[in-house]
């Protein structure tokens, strides 16, 4: 019991000081995360999800509270976190295979190794094809595929992901849902995954976090317990939709009322 | 589906005499306006509009001997080697020394507070003086010759190139640097592996019209009394009143600025190649 979780969020705050004005964009975010888990956050915008990602990313720093890794405090981005971000984030001077191997190269990895490792994510990621093409050349999903494979060729322990399935059509957008699941058993990482749909939270995660706006903050956990690979359109799926449905809204009444 | 690329296929061969056309015909649409200009220069001449201007077959006359001698055999015969030598390594040396300065200075000011801070107020200052105005000036700090003319074209490449090299630097979107510093390239690792490369195309542009301005400026940086070089052969065919040397100098100039931007684009398009912007 007494093991250490891979993050540790504890009483995590943001307040951004604007002309004179303060905007508490995270207030008190408390979260436990174990090593192999795929959380989800939820919420409508303003409620800090991107916020609460970017404090453990080490993009910012929390104004309140601290966030730990293995029980380590953040103080800044790392390769043990990796991002994957809604607009990709691709270098677009590098080619597929370069992008992919940015990571191990800039960290001084041998040449040979930086070699064999990205040829087993192109292949991981089925992009063999255009390993020699730059990212102004492929589609949306395909940029996002790479951007997944550059984060996991840098061996992350921790993948944070920011709505990253956001500006994909439906087709590629499912598609890319089961081969993340794929990799993400396959491979025993930890994933944090920011997004705005209930169906997409439902159908990733063990954990959907809901969090409310104004302030920011965290609401309430819900272990989902639905066996995988789970079906979008079963009635246990729809029970499970429902019920978190309600939740989200019953926030908002309450915020509006 | 089969339908769509079986015509498709049979439609993209195209004759041989058509491919050549292709090629050939933006040449032709090109040639078009300088042909006019040249037969109404000729015309002009020929109806005695001007008597100090010489029609454009003597000046081709002149060219002829300017580059390889044995028409009228005076003393600026078969010189032109000379002085396109003497003109391009005033331009390139002054363009290389301003691009070694200025491409570092920009990527400073652009990225490091204190350095902008130092330095931009100073040149911005700067910048709005002429490289015309700095003549008298320069003959007094280099002397006649050589090295104000090397000087002027230094100064006349420096802002272009630095200006874009700025632009280009604080344009690097936000999220690269989040990227590379999550993937474990953080501080001056950033300087070689994420800024110099997103801001190249910036720093393309200028370089181009860098060394745009290095040509135009030649002509001046030349009348510092330097006795040889394309601007030295104007401003002596300006003195001798010999109009067709003017003229001849003119066209070199033209030509070889010309082709060495073309140098910078084929160079440009080659290292760019990733961008969509600079393909072709």
């Amino acid at each position: 019991m007494a093991e250490i979780p891979i993050l540790d969020i504890q009483g995590v705050g943001k307040t951004y000081i604007l002309n004179d004005s303060r905007i508490e964009a995270l207030r008190d975010a408390n979260l436990t995360v174990r090593k192999g888990e795929f959380i989800c956050l939820i919420g409508a915008s303003g409620c800090g999800k991107s916020t609460l990602l970017r404090i453990v990313a080490g993009f910012e720093a929390p104004t309140a509270g601290q966030a730990l890794m293995w029980g380590k405090p953040i103080t800044g981005p790392a390769p043990d976190r990796g991002m994957v971000f809604q607009d990709y984030g691709l270098f677009p001077w590098l080619t597929v295979r370069e992008n992919i191997g940015f990571g191990p190269a800039s960290r001084g990895r041998p040449k040979a190794e930086v070699r064999d490792t990205v040829e087993r994510f192109i292949a991981l990621i089925g992009l063999t094809r255009f390993a020699d093409a730059y990212p102004h050349q492929l589609s949306g999903g395909m940029k996002q595929r790479v951007a997944i494979a550059r984060v996991l060729a840098n061996d992350a322990e921790v993948v944070l992901m920011d709505e990253p399935f956001g500006a994909l059509d439906a087709m590629t957008r499912e598609r890319l849902q089961d081969e993340l699941l794929e990799l993400w058993q396959r491979t025993g990482l930890t994933v944090l995954f920011v997004t705005h749909s209930i169906e997409e939270a439902i159908f990733l995660s063990d954990r959907v976090v809901v969090m409310e706006p104004g302030p920011g903050r965290i609401a309430s956990a819900h272990p989902v317990e639905l066996p995988r690979p789970r079906d979008v359109s079963s009635p246990e799926f729809n029970a499970v939709r429902r019920d978190l449905g309600a939740r989200l809204h019953s926030h908002h009444a309450k915020k509006a009322a | 589906m089969s339908d769509v690329t079986l015509t498709q296929s049979t439609a993209v061969p195209p004759l041989p005499a058509l491919r050549l056309w292709r090629h050939v015909r933006p040449v032709l649409l090109s040639l078009i306006v300088p042909l006019l200009l040249l037969a109404f220069w000729h015309w002009a001449v020929a109806a005695g509009m001007t008597r100090l201007i010489p029609s454009p077959a003597e000046v081709a006359e002149y060219m002829v001997d300017f580059a390889v001698g044995g028409i009228w055999d005076d003393a600026f015969s078969a010189t032109l080697h000379i002085h396109l030598l003497a003109s391009a390594s005033r331009v390139y040396g002054g363009f290389l020394l301003a691009a070694l300065v200025a491409v570092p200075i920009g990527i400073l000011i652009g990225r490091v507070a204190l350095v902008r801070q130092l330095l931009d107020p100073f040149l911005q200052l700067m910048r709005p003086i002429p490289v015309t105005a700095w003549l008298p000036l320069s003959m007094i700090l280099f002397g006649l010759g050589t090295q104000s003319a090397f000087f002027l074209v230094f100064l006349g490449a420096f802002y272009p190139i630095l200006l874009n090299t700025i632009l280009g630097v604080k344009n690097v979107e936000p999220r690269l640097f989040e990227a590379a510093a999550m993937l474990g390239c953080r501080g001056n690792a950033q300087f070689f592996r994420v800024v110099l490369p997103a801001s190249l195309p910036s720093i393309f542009t200028g370089l181009r019209l860098g060394l745009g301005l290095a040509w135009f400026v030649i002509v001046v940086g030349e009348m510092t009394g330097v006795p040889q070089g394309l601007g030295a052969v104007i401003m002596d065919g300006r003195t001798l009143s010999r109009t067709e040397l003017v003229i001849c100098g003119m066209i070199v100039i033209g030509i070889a600025g010309f082709l060495s931007d073309r140098l910078v684009v084929l160079l440009m398009n080659r290292l760019l190649r990733w961008s969509p912007m600079h393909r072709g």
